[in-house]
This record gives structure tokens, sequence and C-alpha cells, in this order.
């Protein structure tokens, strides 16, 4: 049972998310989860305002069940799954973090210091939640997929653009936790 | 009946990224500072055996429950769109730790700001889409 209840080695993991990504194919559909992004603002009436979202959403049903199924399937993660051990994180990792401000790194999924609901009260915690949500939702489309549809899928199927959009994520990304955040932190 | 299927595939996909930590901010910033070897080795291993998996489908012109060979739809072409899009998502993605899966894991986990993150990249989904035509692709 501990090997459920701890956290999985990535050995494991890695091509578990395969799994789930052969399953999609297999069901005659793709490894995409930003799609649902886009279908969610045509659910919404996005397509009076441009025809990027005039597509028939009822398609992609398919996708928004299995959003709510990864919601589900969290949510039974962490009640009947863990043993809330905190997350194994490079000591000098916890170290830096806890320069920057954060208190327990590693003891929850996410810090509280930007994820509680106390902290929307503060302007700086709304501020990031706010911009992060718009550089993904806007970026992923931009880039036309995201870590599963272009580093999963893409970079599977050997894939150029994905491969380019995955340099991209990474130079992004780098900017961000080396550059940006110290100075938001 | 069809649906069932998709939404355990939805669960078992959630578990995974739970148990995984993928869905930890923490582990996405160790990653992009190098201080881990723990996300490199799911995103590898996930990419290596999903390769495997496509060439030997490939190869016994595996067939999907539709009746056709299975295949992953190919990325249009372009260049900026790739490179300056990426880029954008990878500011969010390190700043919020959560990328498209993620954040409706991160939900069911009981992290209610998450419906704040998801509400504001339906927004930076709409925008793009007002902006398609007029950004270079």
């Amino acid at each position: 049972m501990d090997y459920i209840l701890n956290p999985w080695p990535w050995y494991v993991s890695g091509p578990l998310i395969t799994f789930v990504m052969a399953l999609l194919l297999y069901f005659g559909k793709t490894f995409g989860m930003s799609s649902n992004l886009r279908t969610m603002c045509t659910i919404a009436g996005a397509g009076k305002f441009s025809d990027f979202f005039k597509f028939n959403w009822k398609d992609q049903i398919w996708n928004l069940i299995v959003v709510l199924g990864a919601i589900i399937g969290g949510f039974i993660a962490v009640h009947f799954l863990s043993n809330n051990n905190a997350t194994d994180l490079n000591p000098t990792t916890i170290k830096e973090l806890q320069n920057m401000g954060f208190l327990n790194p590693g003891a929850t999924l996410v810090p509280n210091e930007i994820f509680s609901l106390n902290v929307l009260s503060s302007p700086k915690a709304l501020i990031i939640l706010i911009v992060g949500g718009l550089l993904v939702g806007f970026g992923t489309r931009y880039a036309g997929g995201c870590t599963s549809g272009h580093a999963i899928a893409g970079l599977s199927s050997l894939q150029k653009p994905s491969l380019i959009a995955v340099i991209g994520f990474f130079v992004g990304g780098l900017v961000m936790a080396n550059f940006i955040l110290p100075l938001i932190f | 009946m069809k649906a069932i299927k998709f939404l355990l595939v939805g669960i078992f996909f959630g578990i995974v990224l739970v148990k995984s930590e993928a869905v930890s901010w923490y582990r996405i910033y160790e990653m992009f500072r190098f201080q881990s070897f723990h996300m490199y080795g799911i995103i590898g291993t996930a990419i290596a055996s999903g390769i495997l998996f496509l060439q030997i489908s490939k190869k016994s012109h595996l067939k999907s429950v539709k009746g056709v060979d299975i295949f992953v739809p190919k990325k249009e072409n372009g260049l900026i769109r790739y490179i300056v899009g990426g880029i954008i998502f990878g500011l969010g993605w390190a700043l919020i730790g959560a990328c498209p899966g993620p954040m409706y894991i991160l939900l069911g986990t009981g992290v209610w700001s998450m419906v704040i993150i998801i509400a504001a990249a339906i927004l930076g989904t709409f925008i793009y889409g007002l902006l398609k035509n007029k950004l270079p692709h």
C-alpha cells in the first residue's frame, strides 16, 4: 500500500502519463488539455467576437469530460491515495524559497503565500494569479498547445513545431524562475 | 456510456499528476532552477515511452476504436507563434506552477484560488482569439 500512498517515482509517472495519451489516441481523440479553454470561450459565446471561436463545441465535449475527471482524480488522489508527506525537494531549493519568504516549501502542493484564499486580500497574490492565468491561456493558444499537446504528444510524434514550442516554454520558464520571481519575492 | 471512458481517463490523469507531484508549484520551480531531476525524469520518460508507443503502433498499424491508424494530429507550420507563444506560456507556467491540466487537478485537490487562474486563462485564450489575425504566426 505504501507504493500507492507515497509519491510515485518519475520513472513510473512518466510512462503513466504516456498511457493517458495512448488511451485517448486509441479512443480516436488526442491529448491536449488547453483546447478546453477555447471550448469554454465558445460555450460562453465568444464566437460573436472572433471566428476563432466559431466551431461545433459539442465535438469537444469528450475533452471537457476528461477535465471533469481530472478534477475528480485530484480529489481522490489527495483524500484517499496520499499520506500527506511533504514534497521531497532539494534542500537548496527549500533554503532559497525560505529566503524569498515562503514559510513551508513542499509542505503543500502549492505555496499558501500565493494560493491561499486568505491572501486574496493581498493585491500582490491576486495579481500573480490573474497575470499567470492570462499568460498561460494566451500563450498556450498562440503556441497551439501546452505541456500535454506539445511536450508529450507533439514530441512523442517527433514534430518540429512542438520542439520549438517546448524550447519556448523552457526559455519563458527559466526567465520567470531565475530572474522575475526573485524580483517579485 | 461513451462518456464514462473519458471520465475514467481524466480521473486516472488527475491521480497520476498528483501522485507524481507534477502539479506541485515547487516541483516546477525546482525544475526551472535545475535543482532536481524529478520533472525532467517525468517528462523525459513520458516522451521516450510516447515515441516507443507511436513507433510500434505505426509499424503494427494499431487502429483506434474508429478503425483508422492511431496518429497524433499534425501541428501547423510556423515559427514565430511557437517561439513567442511558447515563451509567454513558459513565463506563466513558472509563475503559477500550473499548466492547463494541473489547473483543474489542483482545483480538485482543494486549491480554490485555481478558479481565478482558470478564469484568467480562459480570458487569455479569448484575448488571443481577438488578436489572432493581427499576430505573426
